[in-house]
């Protein structure tokens, strides 16, 4: 099957399934300054942002198991995510309006993502802050495994959660990631 | 359970086959292609783990290549095609447009056998479940089938290699 006829063959089968509702997980590849992006959506939104570095066949894997195996690539469903997400890094977009279904992240977790979305653009907090804030003043090392599981990093912002010394700490993207998005956010 | 796109990644050439070898023309192979994978996309949550994805898949290809005949056959024809052009090009991608008008020469269980066999992979008790009959009986139409493909088709010795 040459790549024109793949192409045209995979773009009808993702419209069909979409109108039929069956496409259970839809996603794309996306090129950004720091590195290929993996972007999934349900029908309730945007469910997983995945850096090059996290196995973006692990990822959809993952996907499979836990919200359905029905998992097609089918950019049209990420058209706007895709859109929002350049014009970020274009320094052009300061926040993300965007569906986000969250069904990947419960209790403290979810907890914590949520106070994220708080945290204004060129703003950073510390795990301990974060901690307080979401409820758990003493929970700061499980501030960092929600940061660290974060299932859409970029649009919920977790590198702008750092350590209290000032230091970046770690970040699911790599190091290079969040030094650049801080960088940029300062700017 | 894997990502069903890793299904259409891995078989669905092999569908593609299959349904232009039962069907003939490209495009009606391009609808019971989209047809099958829909169908199974819809399907395939239930799907047993140790199930055979391949013939599965032949199985649902099958269903679908006879719907795509029927609907076919209930369209009247009002004008004909248009001339079809000599192309300069060579041949379109991978279709040998040669063995493929030979394979549709053939009568009908004759090409499905050799297309489940040959092309889909499947054994002759599979290929039975799927077009009823028996195990031997498709095997002696596979068998039929390729003998008269090697006596129309002057490339017959690529048949075995088309997979």
């Amino acid at each position: 099957m040459d790549e024109d006829t793949t192409t045209r063959l995979r773009a009808k089968l993702a419209a069909a399934a979409e109108r039929d509702g069956v496409l259970d997980v839809a996603y794309r590849t996306v090129d950004s300054p720091v590195g290929e992006l993996l972007l999934a959506a349900t029908e309730a939104g945007l469910v997983r942002v995945a850096f090059a570095r996290q196995d973006h066949e692990a990822v959809l894997e993952n996907l499979a198991e836990v919200v359905s195996p029905r998992v097609l690539r089918a950019p049209g469903r990420l058209e706007e995510a895709t859109r929002q997400l350049g014009e970020y890094f274009d320094g052009q977009r300061r926040s993300f309006d965007l569906p986000l279904d969250f069904r990947l992240s419960r209790g403290f977790r979810l907890a914590v993502l949520t106070h994220l979305a708080e945290i204004g653009y060129g703003k950073t907090e510390s795990y301990a802050e974060v901690a307080t804030a979401a409820g758990s003043p003493r929970a700061v090392r499980a501030v960092g495994t929600a940061c660290a599981t974060n299932p859409l990093p970029l649009v919920v912002p977790c590198h702008r959660v750092v350590r209290s010394d000032g230091s970046f700490g770690g970040y699911a993207g790599g190091p290079e990631a969040k030094h650049r998005l801080l960088t940029m956010e300062a700017a | 359970m894997p990502p069903f796109d890793e299904i259409v990644t891995e078989y669905g050439a092999m569908v593609l086959r299959v349904c232009r070898a039962v069907l003939g023309g490209a495009a009606e192979a391009e609808d019971a292609w989209s047809e099958t994978f829909l169908s199974a996309l819809k399907a395939y949550p239930g799907l047993p783990a140790d199930a055979n994805v391949e013939a599965w898949l032949v199985t649902i290809a099958h269903r679908k290549a006879i719907d795509v005949r029927r609907a076919e056959a209930r369209r009247a024809v009002v004008a004909g095609e248009p001339p079809d052009r000599p192309s300069t090009l060579g041949r379109p991608e991978d279709w040998d447009g040669d063995l493929w008008a030979a394979l549709g020469a053939l009568p009908d269980r004759q090409r499905t056998a050799v297309a489940y066999h040959y092309l889909g992979g499947l054994p002759y008790q599979e290929i039975a479940a799927i077009t009823g009959g028996t195990a031997d009986a498709a095997r002696r139409a596979a068998a039929d089938g390729v003998k008269k493909l090697r006596s129309t088709y002057p490339g017959s010795h690529r048949v075995r290699a088309v997979r």
